[in-house]
């Protein structure tokens, strides 16, 4: 069956609006799952199009790629751990960045360079413009598949997460900048020329790679988002080489979604996103060890069962460690318990928490905590000052008051919550180590705080079954 | 030692600087209390119920010879002739107005704490007259707009017709301005607020009112750093004026509460502005005894301008006398448990104290007015984390105009160049690349927090799209593209099924 270009053109509108209507109905609670179906529906009606385009060879070569890469996508997301989704995203990102990178070179290939002698001037433009495309195209989708596979790898922790810190390394990424601008004018006037897209290519996956390994960890939501944002500009410039609207419209779509996450992640943190960028969250960190903290006062899963029993309100603070112990079960169990007893149980869910953003919310919803008593940092921190009893979860640097009280710290103005105001709170920690930021927190320390060492998960269970 | 309430004198004060439940207080913490006869009548206390709370009844020559007098209003010389050589007074003396007074003081070496001079600090917020007298000044004077008005303030929609609210607007949202915002905003009106003190916003919006902005940025801080506003630039006051003047044409109710610590109250309201309001309007201008925030206003009249009443009393506090009374006497007694911490009825004026020193005006034969400055730590004063980020706050300022259009400038002359040199086809293209960003930037811009992980997801997925592009190029004759395209395709198709299975897995997981 083949389809008319008419009728291609209004498929690949219609697909364009089930685009905008998914990403519409993502941005809302109730409206979420349909805006998923928009979304499914749209990518289905765009593949049967192209498909279907009299242009189009080769059927069996796309089907059965197709039917291959989906039976493995269909393992990898079914297989997934909720934990382990910022290392999905990551990795399902740098497919978008290779994929774009192997239409940019097809896209050269293609081209006919033996008549380009013969060309007349509005042609040669029309030619420049592909070749900056083509350049563009392939710089980005680059970037973004070495980008995506070391952040993939530094979530895995197959890599170390700390940031990479090469001397010079800000002069190296200008380098590579320039450099890339003189390829790209050099690639134009030679009318293409394989051997500088070779080395561009050479060069924006190291750079790639060099931009997100001099990120540090604690900054691994923002370069997730960021990513995500790539992922979409390389769709939109293919878009561009091949004339495709659609994939203009979603690229960008994707693109600005990408970006403007990106920067609500920057604004939770209160950092500018050049900082991030530019590389290293905490890299100036001289870790105080010197400064006397005072005592930390230790607590067994008891008496906090005990405290809890005797408390009115209380509020759950988790982060990135009640991730790693896998404590969201044992977390939503133990809330049950504390409802039915009448205390009032909610969550405070820091805007970076976890490491990708977003990533509490959808652990707590795995473990099925409804999500109303689920509330962001706005909504709660004036709140804490009323509440018995707070319970952080494996977060450190979210709940640092450093970064309200003392100036000198690395993390001086970003906003935290505020667990400190509460009459008594609990910290379950493996050790007294650093979080991410390396910055010690001075919580720990405070007269109403009592530590509660070992596995989150564990111990969760056993208040759990002191209750 | 023996505490002295005489009655006051000033006419048109109704209250009294004590109460009977502040007398047992003062029992308590070892002073005698000596009430002149009759001081608490116009204050609704009868001299019986200060003889059941313990204290005793006097003739006005005794009550001025005792240890400590407590009062309202500044004494007259007079009164101050009638006192003990190295007594003490306490009550409001207004010390940078009254010179007369502090010298006639320190000749008697009478030491005298202002009750005006209670800084702003946490610490003395249950000694902080002004407060509690301004908040009650608030209430009051939205009563008196009320009783002058002839309108109901809230809205109503009856069988006989429709009545809209009131619309009030109240300017400085001090202790004063925010009292009136809530009992306006209680009595039903529509209530605009302003302050010089951007900070201030969050405590009207709180308080039910909507918060005025100036389209206009102060350089610096607008709090003075001891918790009042203080005078603004002349850019300022422009901007602030033009506000007014906008502001003055719709609403029913105007209450001012703008007044300067020291200094004459700014003029606010002008003649012009009042002309401008619907007849039957209220301006009532709590600063009518520093010189009024209206030029019209006559201190402790009802003025009547071509049908507007601008309300000038001063003795708004004086018309709740009772609890006026009380509130008061609550300040004096939490002064006295400072002053007198060992519970013995003597008084310990401890100069270490910067609550004690800041208050003391003459301290025996010595005037110690005005106090060296200190700083509170009330709101305004920005935290020193400030410093830290400064670079960045940088980053964020508003663009100057000039800056910002010369960049749109800029950008829309370098897209001309391009948009003459490129051809048709390639400026399509463009322009549904630059709605679609608008697009993607309006649609995602109020995502939920909790739905961020979903969305990426699901932007990943989207952005397999690529997959079309390699789609139509896996039908050309080289082998080389092919297989690259091939290879395009099968990963792009995990992206997509990987992408939208594990979103739909992820949703289905959040449930109310």
């Amino acid at each position: 069956m083949e389809f008319s270009q008419g009728l291609i053109s209004a498929a690949y509108i219609i697909a364009a609006l089930l685009f905008i209507f998914s990403l519409a109905g993502l941005s809302k609670q109730q409206t979420a799952e349909t805006g998923n179906w928009y979304g499914i529906v749209g990518m289905a009606i765009a593949l049967i199009a192209t498909i279907a385009d009299p242009r189009v060879d080769n059927v069996w070569i796309i089907l059965v790629t197709m039917v291959i890469g989906a039976i493995i996508g269909l393992r990898l997301a079914k297989k997934v751990e909720m934990t382990q989704m910022p290392e999905l995203v990551a990795i399902l990102h740098s497919f978008v960045g290779l994929a774009a990178v192997l239409v940019g070179f097809n896209s050269y290939f293609e081209m006919d360079h033996s008549v380009m002698a013969t060309f007349s001037d509005s042609q040669q433009m029309a030619v420049n413009i592909h070749l900056v495309e083509v350049f563009l195209g392939v710089f980005i989708g680059s970037v973004t598949f070495t980008g995506s596979i070391v952040a993939f790898a530094k979530l895995r922790g197959i890599i170390n997460s700390a940031a990479l810190m090469l001397p010079q390394r800000h002069k190296l990424n200008l380098v590579a900048g320039i450099v890339a601008i003189i390829l790209l004018v050099t690639f134009v006037q030679q009318g293409g020329g394989d051997n500088t897209l070779y080395l561009m290519t050479f060069i924006a996956l190291v750079f790639g790679w060099h931009l997100v390994a001099s990120i540090g960890g604690a900054d691994m939501p923002v370069v997730v988002s960021m990513l995500n944002s790539y992922s979409g500009w390389a769709a939109a410039a293919a878009g561009f080489m091949l004339n495709n609207d659609l994939l203009i419209v979603t690229g960008a779509l994707v693109g600005s979604s990408g970006a403007i996450l990106s920067y609500i992640m920057c604004k939770a943190m209160n950092r500018s996103f050049i900082s991030v960028i530019a590389g290293g969250f905490g890299t100036n960190v001289v870790i105080d060890t010197e400064t006397d903290y005072g005592d930390h006062i230790e607590i067994n899963a008891e008496s906090v069962a005990d405290m809890l029993n005797g408390a009115k309100s209380v509020i759950i603070t988790p982060g990135y460690g009640m991730a790693v112990a896998q404590a969201q079960y044992p977390v939503y169990e133990m809330t049950q318990a504390l409802k039915a007893k009448g205390i009032d149980v909610r969550f405070a869910i820091h805007p970076v928490a976890g490491r990708l953003p977003g990533h509490m919310n959808v652990l707590l919803a795995e473990a099925k905590v409804p999500y109303d008593i689920v509330l962001s940092m706005d909504e709660i921190n004036d709140d804490f000052a009323k509440t018995d009893v707070v319970l952080v979860i494996g977060a450190n640097d979210t709940v640092n008051p450093a970064a309200s009280e003392d100036p000198t710290s690395p993390i001086a103005g970003m906003p935290v919550l505020e667990v400190w105001h509460a009459k008594n709170v609990i910290v379950f920690k493996r050790s007294m180590n650093t979080g991410y930021a390396g910055v010690q927190n001075p919580l720990f320390f405070k007269d109403n705080t009592q530590m509660l060492f070992g596995d989150a998960k564990d111990s969760v269970e056993q208040i759990f079954k002191a209750l | 030692m023996i505490i002295g309430i005489p009655k006051e004198t000033l006419s048109g004060e109704n209250r009294v600087a004590s109460a009977p439940t502040a007398v047992v207080s003062l029992l308590k913490l070892g002073f005698e209390v000596k009430i002149q006869k009759g001081c608490g009548t116009k204050a609704s206390f009868t001299d019986q119920e200060f003889i059941d709370a313990g204290a005793s009844v006097a003739v006005k020559k005794d009550v001025w010879q005792s240890d400590i007098i407590f009062k309202v209003n500044p004494p007259t010389l007079d009164e101050i002739a009638a006192m003990k050589e190295g007594a003490y007074l306490v009550g409001f003396i207004a010390p940078a107005q009254n010179e007369d007074v502090l010298a006639a003081l320190k000749d008697k070496k009478i030491t005298t704490l202002a009750m005006e001079m209670v800084p702003r600090m946490t610490r003395s917020q249950s000694m902080d007259a002004l407060s509690s007298m301004a908040n009650i000044a608030g209430y009051r004077a939205v009563i008196e707009a009320t009783h002058q008005f002839g309108r109901f303030l809230t809205g109503q929609i009856t069988a006989a017709g429709k009545m809209p609210p009131a619309k009030v607007m109240i300017i400085g949202a001090g202790v004063a301005g925010l009292a009136a915002i809530g009992t306006a905003s209680s009595l039903g009106a529509i209530v605009r607020a302003f302050d010089t003190r951007p900070e201030v916003k969050e405590q009207i919006e709180s308080m039910g009112a909507e918060f005025l902005e100036l389209d206009y940025e102060e350089p610096e801080d607008t709090g003075s750093g001891d918790g009042y506003a203080k005078e603004m630039s002349k850019a300022f006051i422009d901007a602030e004026m033009a506000l007014f003047a906008e502001q003055a044409k719709d609403v029913d109710i105007i209450i001012t509460t703008a007044m300067i610590p020291g200094k004459p109250a700014p003029k606010l309201i002008t003649t012009a502005m009042v002309e401008s309001m619907k007849t039957g309007s209220i301006i009532v201008d709590l600063a009518a005894a520093g010189g009024g925030n209206c030029e019209l206003t006559q201190a402790g009249k009802v003025v009547n301008e071509k049908g507007v009443k601008i309300i000038g009393y001063t003795d708004l506090v004086s018309r709740l006398p009772n609890q006026a009374s009380q509130l008061y006497a609550n300040n004096l007694v939490s002064l006295a448990k400072l002053l007198c911490k060992e519970k013995d009825g003597t008084l310990n004026i401890n100069f270490d104290d910067v609550v004690i020193r800041n208050m003391t005006v003459v301290k025996a034969n010595e005037i110690t007015f005005p106090p060296p400055a200190i700083q509170v730590s009330a709101a305004p004063v920005k935290p020193k984390a400030e410093a830290v980020k400064a670079p960045e706050i940088k980053v964020k300022e508003p663009v100057s105009p000039v800056k910002k259009y010369s960049l749109m400038a800029a950008g829309a002359l370098l897209f001309a160049w391009v948009a003459s040199v490129a051809p048709a086809d390639f400026l399509s293209h463009f322009t549904v690349f630059v709605l679609a960003c608008v697009i993607g930037y309006n649609v995602v811009w109020n995502v939920s927090h909790s739905l961020h992980t979903p969305l990426m997801s699901v932007t990943n997925a989207i952005s397999g799209i690529i997959i079309v592009g390699a789609i139509l190029q896996v039908g050309n004759s080289n082998p080389l593209i092919q297989v690259l395209a091939g290879v395009a395709i099968l990963i792009a198709t995990i992206n997509i099924v990987g992408g939208f299975v594990v979103t739909k897995r992820m949703l289905k997981m959040f449930r109310k």
